[in-house]
């Protein structure tokens, strides 16, 4: 066989094995990403899943989910190691007397939950994602419905674009040196929405913007021609289709508010703070809060205490909390997306 | 016979109408002036001057680029969406108003004078969402009087015996032609006096076209149709009169009969005959 020569045999050289080089050159590069992907997350849920689950019934470490962070304090009593919150300790000492003279090694925050941090979290996301889309679909809607194209329009867009790039530290500090001080409202949820809601909004402008313009021109001159006002044309026939595009950049926004440290260390987020949220006197007063928050509360207990076998669990249990929560509320806005979509087909 | 003017349309200047030209007939409602028109430098329209009959179908027919299109698209004023376009000179009236006058609001002009487009574009809503969105943007809510109206507008459109058991399906799951004859539907649900079509069975297979067609033959006793059509058998088949545009000018216009069998115009003679467009 192989001594019959015809026309269809690969000619000399390496062009065909060049070929397959450079197929395993990129085959290679995305396994070695995938590769890189799977270490990250599955060292945060192995290592964070034994904090957050136990062997037990329920299951669940529900102090960890429900509970403020406490000292954790390690002792030697009766011959055996004890470990016990800060709550609990004091109870212990009231019974046992001689446990207040007893030797303990304390570690902070490493006993006790992160509910206040999830809270805050949350909290941030759902304030801050609001005013942008807020601001930033309306600016959507002006850039791509109203205004007549032009180098001022053109200017805009750049700056937005711009915007996108300035790092988050710098969003931080904007926040911190416009909210935080000049407007007078101290480290609180208002200033950490407003900054979280600045980064994010060239995002949710751009997308929305995208999305508004895949909106076919037939349903807007159909509308029109039927006697309606423009306004009403983009409400009841452009919005309504843009949406589920608008929601996808919005997946994006909050994965970002919710992730970013930078922006709410100066504007919004608390070291410790023992009272929840909503424990207010009055209700103007929950916008004037700082809040404790999970991005920031990793950065605290990763950086800021001493490293050990105690201290890992929080930092792991915190860092797993923190990606299901994020994986959550992208997954709420996913299947929001889709029903919109099944609604308006075209 | 005898349409109401309405209110908003008022004639405003009582002197000058004696201005308007002969060809403005007892029944003429849209009676174009000597208009020219401009997509920013480019000229679309060269002096213009067409008197439209109440109640009948009028074609414009011409090649592409005629103009036929957008001398339509000035009627409703869907120019206006397009940046740098103009009337540059000479006078559109319907009803006796100019209707590039300043104080014609737009909004108005558009419920009287509906439109059917090239490409049909059903809204991605429910049938009925699509017969009632004209009347809920004036307000109405009224189940009874909506319910009404969409089964009059689709009896109107030759529609219903066809959708009456899926109203609330989406309109985009009809065919080509019943999604074009749903946007007929909608655009005679808000009673307007003028239909402009443009085109509208372009996109269409022969069996919808004729349905489209006979449709047109039964709206002419209510309303006033105006169609362009690149089709010159459509044309002949469902229009009263015809108007031929050549390069932006209207070359003839007369009874479709005449246009086709006795055309006054070596032009008109040649596209009519197949020899160019």
């Amino acid at each position: 066989m192989s001594t019959v020569s015809h026309i269809f045999r690969t000619p000399p050289g390496g062009v065909r094995r060049g070929e397959r080089m450079v197929f395993w050159l990129f085959r290679g590069a995305t396994y070695f990403v995938l590769l890189c992907g799977a270490t990250v997350f599955l060292n945060i849920v192995i290592k964070g899943s034994h904090t957050v689950f136990k062997a037990e019934a329920p299951f669940i470490n529900t102090t960890f989910l429900t509970q403020a962070p406490e000292s954790l304090y390690i002792f030697e009593w009766e011959g055996k190691k004890r470990e016990m919150g800060d709550r609990e300790f004091r109870a212990f000492k009231e019974q046992n007397p001689a446990a207040a003279k007893v030797e303990t090694e304390s570690y902070v925050y490493s006993a006790g939950g992160i509910w206040p941090c999830i809270v805050g979290t949350v909290l941030l996301v759902v304030g801050s994602m609001t005013i942008a889309l807020a601001l930033g679909v309306s600016a959507a809607i002006y850039l791509n419905e109203y205004a007549r194209d032009g180098a001022f329009i053109r200017f805009v867009r750049l700056a937005i674009l711009n915007l996108a790039g300035v790092p988050s530290i710098v969003f931080g500090l904007f926040g911190f040196g416009m909210f935080v001080i000049y407007f007078g409202w101290n480290v609180s949820l208002l200033a950490g929405w407003f900054t979280l809601a600045f980064m994010v909004l060239p995002v949710v402008i751009t997308a929305s913007e995208e999305s508004l313009k895949s909106v076919p021109k037939g349903f807007r001159e159909g509308s029109l021609a039927l006697g309606a006002t423009k306004w009403q044309t983009i409400r009841k026939n452009v919005l309504p289709y843009a949406l589920p595009g608008i929601l996808t950049s919005s997946i994006l926004g909050i994965a970002r508010v919710a992730g970013e440290t930078a922006p709410i260390m100066f504007t919004a987020a608390y070291v410790v703070r023992d009272k929840l949220p909503w424990d207010v006197e009055k209700f103007g007063d929950f916008f004037f809060q700082g809040v404790m928050a999970l991005p920031y509360h990793i950065y605290v207990v990763s950086s800021k205490i001493p490293q050990n076998d105690y201290t890992e669990r929080v930092q792991y249990g915190t860092a797993f909390v923190f990606l299901l929560l994020v994986a959550l509320i992208a997954t709420a806005s996913i299947v929001l997306r889709s029903r919109l979509r099944n609604r308006y087909k075209w | 016979m005898v349409i109401a003017t309405p209110e908003i349309m008022e004639t405003r200047r009582a002197a000058p109408a004696s201005a308007s030209p002969p060809s403005a007939g007892k029944d003429t409602i849209v009676d174009i002036d000597h208009v020219d028109f401009f997509y920013g430098a480019t000229q679309a329209l060269n002096d213009i001057t067409l008197a439209i009959e109440a109640k009948k179908v009028t074609a414009f027919i011409g090649p592409s680029g005629c103009g036929k299109s957008t001398l339509l698209r000035c009627l409703n004023r869907m120019n206006d969406l397009i940046e740098g376009t103009r009337v540059a000179r000479g006078t559109i009236k319907i009803h006796g108003v100019d209707i590039y006058e300043p104080d014609v609001d737009v909004i108005e002009l558009r419920k009287r004078v509906g439109m059917v487009f090239q490409k049909s574009n059903p809204f991605p809503k429910s049938i009925y969402e699509n017969i009632t969105y004209g009347l809920r943007l004036q307000g109405r809510s009224d189940k009874a009087k909506l319910d009404e109206v969409v089964e009059k507008s689709l009896r109107g459109a030759a529609l219903w015996d066809e959708v009456k058991d899926r109203l609330h399906a989406s309109g985009l799951g009809l065919s080509g032609g019943q999604q074009q004859r749903l946007c007929i539907a909608r655009a005679i649900a808000v009673e307007p006096q003028i239909i402009l079509m443009d085109e509208p069975c372009s996109a269409l297979d022969p069996v919808a076209t004729a349905k489209v067609e006979e449709l047109i033959q039964e709206l002419r006793s209510r309303f006033t149709i105006i169609i362009v059509t690149h089709n010159m058998q459509q044309a002949a088949r469902c229009s009263d009169r015809t108007a031929f545009f050549y390069l932006g000018r209207l070359i003839e216009y007369a009874d479709t009969r005449n246009i086709f069998t006795n055309p006054a115009n070596p032009q008109t003679e040649a596209y009519v005959s197949g020899r160019f467009g």
